[in-house]
């Protein structure tokens, strides 16, 4: 294995650096200074405790279902479904909390506990079709996450509409004790940062050292050298899902139970999108995806302040990111680029 | 009897199922030329608007869709870059797209959203639109729909009839066999990329010019996707892809019929149809069952009924093709 | 025609695979390519053919200089290859096929294109339903497709490369035939590149030797054997002795086993493997041997009749199952339905011996590598990828993965495009699991490996066994018979 030189390691500032510049071109474009535009984004992140903790507080849940997708990923699945299973997570929780009446200390783990199992089920199923049916996990996840969300138009305008009237807009709050716990008037639980440690370290430690992350592995590079090898790519396949979906399910909890009070609309609001370009930017190496994350977080949300101060749509965020993440996708590698001196693609020896 | 519900319910079915058949058709030209665009959802949005807002700047809607065409295929050519020359996850570059595509049309479009603006005006075609009941359904639309006719008619013939085609199907098929018979396999990719990214585009602004009159943010969101699973459902051929779209088409309209017919069952049941559609044909297509299925039949009928009900992807769909490294033994 | 290759060297990194290679031929002769894997038979032919720039050296063809920058510039200038899989496209009708790159027009003319098919197949003595797809011909009529394809586009230099593998007998026969004609009667030029002394002697005028990248020898046609394998090799492989060791315990019956394949049904399989014994299946591409070593493997399930291994009835078992049962099963495609590229030798062992564990003894199984690395003769180091292996370390890496103790070993071509001392190594390998009690199942397109390494043979024809004999008493003739589905 060769070590990666200084300018390979650093190479990937550059297209990192161009995403910022063509954000800049699109503001001026929009007459806005970038300078005004990047401070009010900046401003709008960490301009003081408050907004650094409801970034924090949006990191958590898109963690989580990143983490989670690092998995899935490892396995060779393109689980698209994570905004579904988000979603679904999210529901369940809304369920407990609005219809179950135990104390707090029991509500909130069971929460979670129903979140994941309905993250993880909904994960199931698009990986049963697939390794049933021959549909494409892409799109079985996209069309579960369409249904999800359906259904969770559903029940806020249906069985679960506040009794004011069905608005389209949420459920009414959950009462208390189905709330996680708050750092002062913040969005963030403290308890919800655990669960994504926890996350993070538990992946990391199963896809190094574990059977089953081996198993992932090799199903992800080559699924027929994999099966022959002893790996079941049907259970394997389902299982990866499914601990994506948990994850994600666990990050819809969130969301409802500290982000929001109640099931609202768009209760993901495409963080499970989001989470995928996170992994793709994080080429896949999950010690990295908190910190990714964090910066989508914060452009996101400052993005938000942006609007506000400059009129401009909030979905700049969204470019700025998105630009960075082809980028980077497609110019991030210097290797492949096969511009330096000495480095044309070493042909392969032919076998005779 | 041109009046009747039924053939305007018809006609009406043939209209929105337009944008799709286009769309359908440039895809199927990618897929079978090797190449994966995922980017469609992504793609259309951006032309939607972007040819909605060239339209409305130039009070012509033939500049819209030339400025949507140019956007399809630059998005497209993104796709063919990444994959062909730098040897990238043509799904994660297609994916990145989709997204990037929807945000820029929120962003680009955002002082152009609910406004008024030049349309396709209706045109039917003289003698033609006259014969009764295909006429009205077929024959008394606007250009773009005749377009589409047009446009799923050539392309059939380009690439089961002609000699280009044959070498457009060997750049998916085996591009390794095109390669030896003098074929280039890259340009190709490219060129069929390209094209099929502006078809895409030209889909894309066939709903904010033509079906849905204006644009709005997230205007298509969705029909890119459905789309990509027609092309599946579609085999890979741009009549069975038309069929596709129709049958799509039908089932909506279905869909609201029966919505209006039982106004009692809740709107959720009909905002799922397409997505529970989805998952069924690409079941049907695609699963052991349906083989298992097909083995009832008496034999001399399997071969005939496995060519209507199964597909089959271009073999070297999505894969990466090196001229001089091929014909290892 | 006279070509004439002139100092052709052609490097890939460090590996010297063409070095100064010079070799004239005249038109009307049958050449015949010799060398081990690795020679640079296929490279040679691959610049010749378009296929590879050399680094340096020339084409004379007559009297001018050629260059090919593509298979179809050499193809223009009359130099046309056939490859053992023959570059067609499988999902298309032979005569869309055919017309594919034939011209530049957009319109195809079917009726002109038809009628030179036609003539040219009437040329050469070939049989063909122009409406047919090309999927579902066999290997041999697929190769006789490419030659009238390269007929008809002028070729008048003609490289064939290893085409008797996997074809029958009758095929081969055609095969040659025509070859003798195109070259006798039309004053075409035939390159046969094999490594089948046998082939070469009954076919060709003149033969070259290849070994490592140099041209070592050159002989007329007929010569001493001896002295070919001589040229070949720098010193003749000794063969190993064959010693059977089979022993009275059934290790694999079947009775009545019928499988149903896609395109094959085949049926009546009633046969026993003892322990310790190596039991050849021949016959064509597709007859149903391989149905029958899947469904002893467990990939396939048999729709009649019972399997059992060591006496226990393992008919619905599947793959995972029959495999911590003592089974191993090796595809053709190996290296890439063997290895996983971009995961090391250690993480493959660990994937190929690890039991129901759930965390991963790193330190154990990087010393179980760094053993089974110098026991199987591996160069590399236990956290070497396997991509990073060279082609003969890699098959090396894959007999490497087998557990043990085996009970059974179902083979689809083990030694298969290997030269002869690569491939006595792997038997050897494989004789060593025979002695501790393994079976071997195995099936092959070469007679004479089948009679040389097994203790009984039974041919496939048309999804039915024939009678099974002893390979001692049988000779290459009689398993043409059986091949051929004669009693």
């Amino acid at each position: 294995m060769k070590r990666a030189s200084l300018l390979q390691r650093g190479w990937v500032i550059v297209p990192i650096l161009v995403a910022l510049v063509i954000t800049a071109l699109l503001l001026l474009a929009f007459k806005v200074s970038p300078v005004e535009g990047f401070g009010a984004m900046i401003r709008g992140a960490f301009g003081d405790m408050s907004k650094t903790l409801s970034v924090t507080a949006f990191w958590v849940p898109m963690t989580l279902a990143a983490v989670g997708l690092v998995v899935s990923f490892t396995a060779g699945l393109w689980n698209i479904g994570v905004e579904g299973q988000i979603v679904m997570g999210a529901i369940a929780a809304s369920w407990l909390a609005l219809k179950l009446d135990v104390p707090r200390g029991l509500l909130i783990p069971l929460e979670m506990l129903a979140a994941m199992a309905a993250g993880a089920i909904w994960a199931g199923i698009v990986a049963v079709l697939k390794t049933r049916g021959k549909v494409h996990e892409i799109f079985g996840g996209l069309a579960f996450n369409n249904l999800a969300i359906i259904f969770t138009n559903y029940l806020i305008s249906g069985p679960w509409q506040p009794p004011e009237g069905g608005t389209f807009r949420g459920t009414s709050p959950f009462p208390d004790k189905a709330l996680l716990p708050l750092l002062g008037d913040s969005r963030l639980s403290p308890i919800s940062v655990v669960m994504v440690i926890v996350a993070v370290v538990g992946v990391f430690l199963i896809l190094r050292g574990t059977a089953w992350g081996l198993k992932l592995k090799a199903l992800g590079k080559n699924p027929d050298s994999a099966f022959l090898l002893g790996v079941s790519s049907e259970r394997e396949t389902i299982l990866a899902l499914m601990l994506c979906g948990a994850l994600a399910g666990l990050g819809g909890a969130v969301r409802v139970t500290s982000w929001f009070d109640s099931l609202r609309q768009s209760i993901s609001g495409g963080i499970g999108y989001l989470a995928l370009l996170v992994v793709m930017l994080s080429a896949f190496r999950v010690a990295i995806v908190p910190f990714v994350s964090f910066f989508f977080s914060a452009v996101l949300n400052g993005s938000i302040t942006l609007q506000l101060r400059t009129q401009l749509h909030s979905a700049l965020g969204g470019i700025l990111t998105g630009v960075m993440v082809l980028l980077v996708l497609l110019f991030g590698d210097i290797r492949t680029l096969r511009i330096l001196p000495g480095q044309r693609r070493k042909k392969a020896v032919p076998d005779e | 009897m041109n009046d009747s519900e039924l053939v305007r319910v018809l006609a009406s079915i043939v209209l929105q199922a337009t944008p799709l058949t286009i769309a359908v058709c440039g895809e199927t030209i990618t897929e079978r030329a090797g190449v994966v665009n995922l980017s469609l959802d992504g793609t259309m949005l951006l032309s939607a608007m972007a040819g909605f807002v060239a339209a409305y700047e130039s009070s012509s809607v033939w500049v819209g869709f030339l400025v949507a065409g140019l956007v399809g295929a630059l998005f497209a050519l993104i796709v063919a870059f990444g994959s062909i020359r730098l040897r990238k996850d043509q799904f994660a570059v297609g994916f990145v797209l989709t997204l990037l595509g929807d945000e820029l049309s929120a962003f680009l479009g955002q002082n152009y959203t609910r406004i008024p603006g030049p349309h396709v005006s209706h045109l039917g075609i003289p003698l033609l639109k006259d014969i009764p009941i295909l006429g009205p359904i077929f024959f008394d639309h606007d250009p773009l729909v005749y377009f589409a006719f047009v446009l799923v008619a050539v392309t059939w013939w380009w690439m089961f009839r002609s000699q280009p085609g044959l070498q457009l199907r060997s750049a998916g098929e085996r591009p390794e066999a095109g390669f030896a018979r003098g074929v280039n396999i890259n340009r190709l990719r490219y060129l069929y990329t390209i094209i099929g990214g502006a078809l895409v585009g030209i889909a894309g602004a066939a709903y904010s010019l033509d079906i849905k009159l204006g644009w709005s943010e997230g205007l298509t969101r969705g029909l890119g996707w459905i789309a990509l699973a027609i092309v599946i459902f579609g085999g890979w051929s741009p009549i069975r892809g038309m069929a596709g779209a129709l049958l799509f088409g039908a089932s909506k309209a279905l869909a609201a019929a029966l919505q209006r017919r039982f106004p009692e069952v809740s709107v959720v049941a009909f905002n799922a149809t397409p997505w529970v559609l989805m998952i069924l044909v690409l079941l049907l297509v695609g699963s052991d069952a349906t083989e298992r299925l097909i083995q009832i039949v008496p034999r001399r009928y399997q071969r005939r009924l496995r060519q209507i009900l199964r597909v089959r992807a271009p073999a070297a769909l999505g894969t990466v093709f090196v001229p001089g490294e091929t014909g290892e033994d | 025609m006279q070509l004439q290759i002139k100092g052709i060297r052609k490097y890939f990194g460090d590996v010297k695979a063409n070095d100064g290679i010079s070799l004239t031929l005249q038109p009307g002769k049958i050449y015949g390519l010799l060398g081990e894997n690795g020679a640079g038979k296929s490279t040679l032919m691959k610049v010749l053919s378009g296929y590879h720039k050399p680094d340096s050296g020339e084409i004379t063809l007559g009297k001018e200089g050629v260059r090919f920058d593509s298979p179809a510039e050499a193809l223009a200038s009359g130099i046309g290859m056939i490859y053992q899989d023959p570059l067609d496209v499988p999902s298309m009708r032979i005569l869309d096929n055919y017309l594919l790159g034939r011209d530049r027009k957009v319109l195809l003319d079917r009726a002109e294109a038809l009628q030179e098919l036609r003539q040219t197949a009437r040329r050469v003595g070939f049989e063909v339903d122009p409406q047919a797809f090309i999927d579902t011909l066999t290997l041999g009529e697929r190769q006789q497709l490419e030659l009238l394809r390269l007929l008809a586009m002028g070729a008048e230099v003609l490289i064939l490369d290893e085409p008797t593998t996997g074809i029958s007998g009758e095929q081969k026969e055609e095969l040659f035939d025509s070859i003798r004609k195109l070259a006798t009667v039309e004053g075409k030029t035939v390159i046969l590149v094999s490594h089948k002394l046998a082939e070469v002697q009954e076919l060709c005028h003149h033969v070259f030797v290849l070994r490592k990248g140099k041209l070592v020898g050159e002989a007329e046609i007929p010569c001493l054997t001896e002295d070919l394998v001589r040229l070949m090799f720098e010193d003749v492989p000794p063969r190993t002795a064959r010693v059977p060791h089979v022993r009275q315990e059934k290790a694999l019956e079947l009775q009545e086993v019928g499988i149903d394949g896609e395109r094959l049904q085949v049926s009546g399989l009633s046969f026993d493997v003892q322990s310790g014994e190596v039991f050849g299946l021949a016959g064509l591409e597709g007859s149903g041997q391989r149905l029958l070593l899947q469904a002893c493997a467990g990939l396939i399930h048999p729709s009649q009749g019972r399997i059992f291994l060591n006496g226990r009835d393992v008919t619905r078992f599947h793959f995972h199952r029959m495999r911590s049962q003592g089974v191993a099963y090796l595809p053709a495609g190996r290296l890439e339905e063997g290895l996983v590229a971009g995961l090391s030798l250690t993480e493959h062992i660990a994937l190929a011996t690890m039991d129901r564990e759930f965390l991963i003894d790193w330190k154990r199984y990087v010393e179980e590598t760094q053993r089974r690395i110098d026991r199987y003769q591996i160069v590399g180091q236990p956290e070497t990828l396997v991509d990073e292996l060279s082609g003969g370390n890699q098959q090396r890496a894959l007999f490497a993965l087998l557990r043990s103790p085996l009970q059974l070993m179902l083979l689809e071509h083990p030694t298969r495009g290997l030269d002869v001392r690569s491939a006595d190594w792997i038997w050897q390998l494989l004789m060593q699991r025979v002695e501790d009690g393994a079976a071997i199942l195995f099936m092959s397109a070469d007679l004479d490996e089948l009679i040389e390494r097994s203790d009984r043979i039974a041919a496939f024809s048309g999804g039915r066994m024939s009678r099974i004999v002893q390979a001692q008493e049988t000779t290459a003739e009689e398993l043409g018979y059986l091949i051929g589905g004669e009693r």
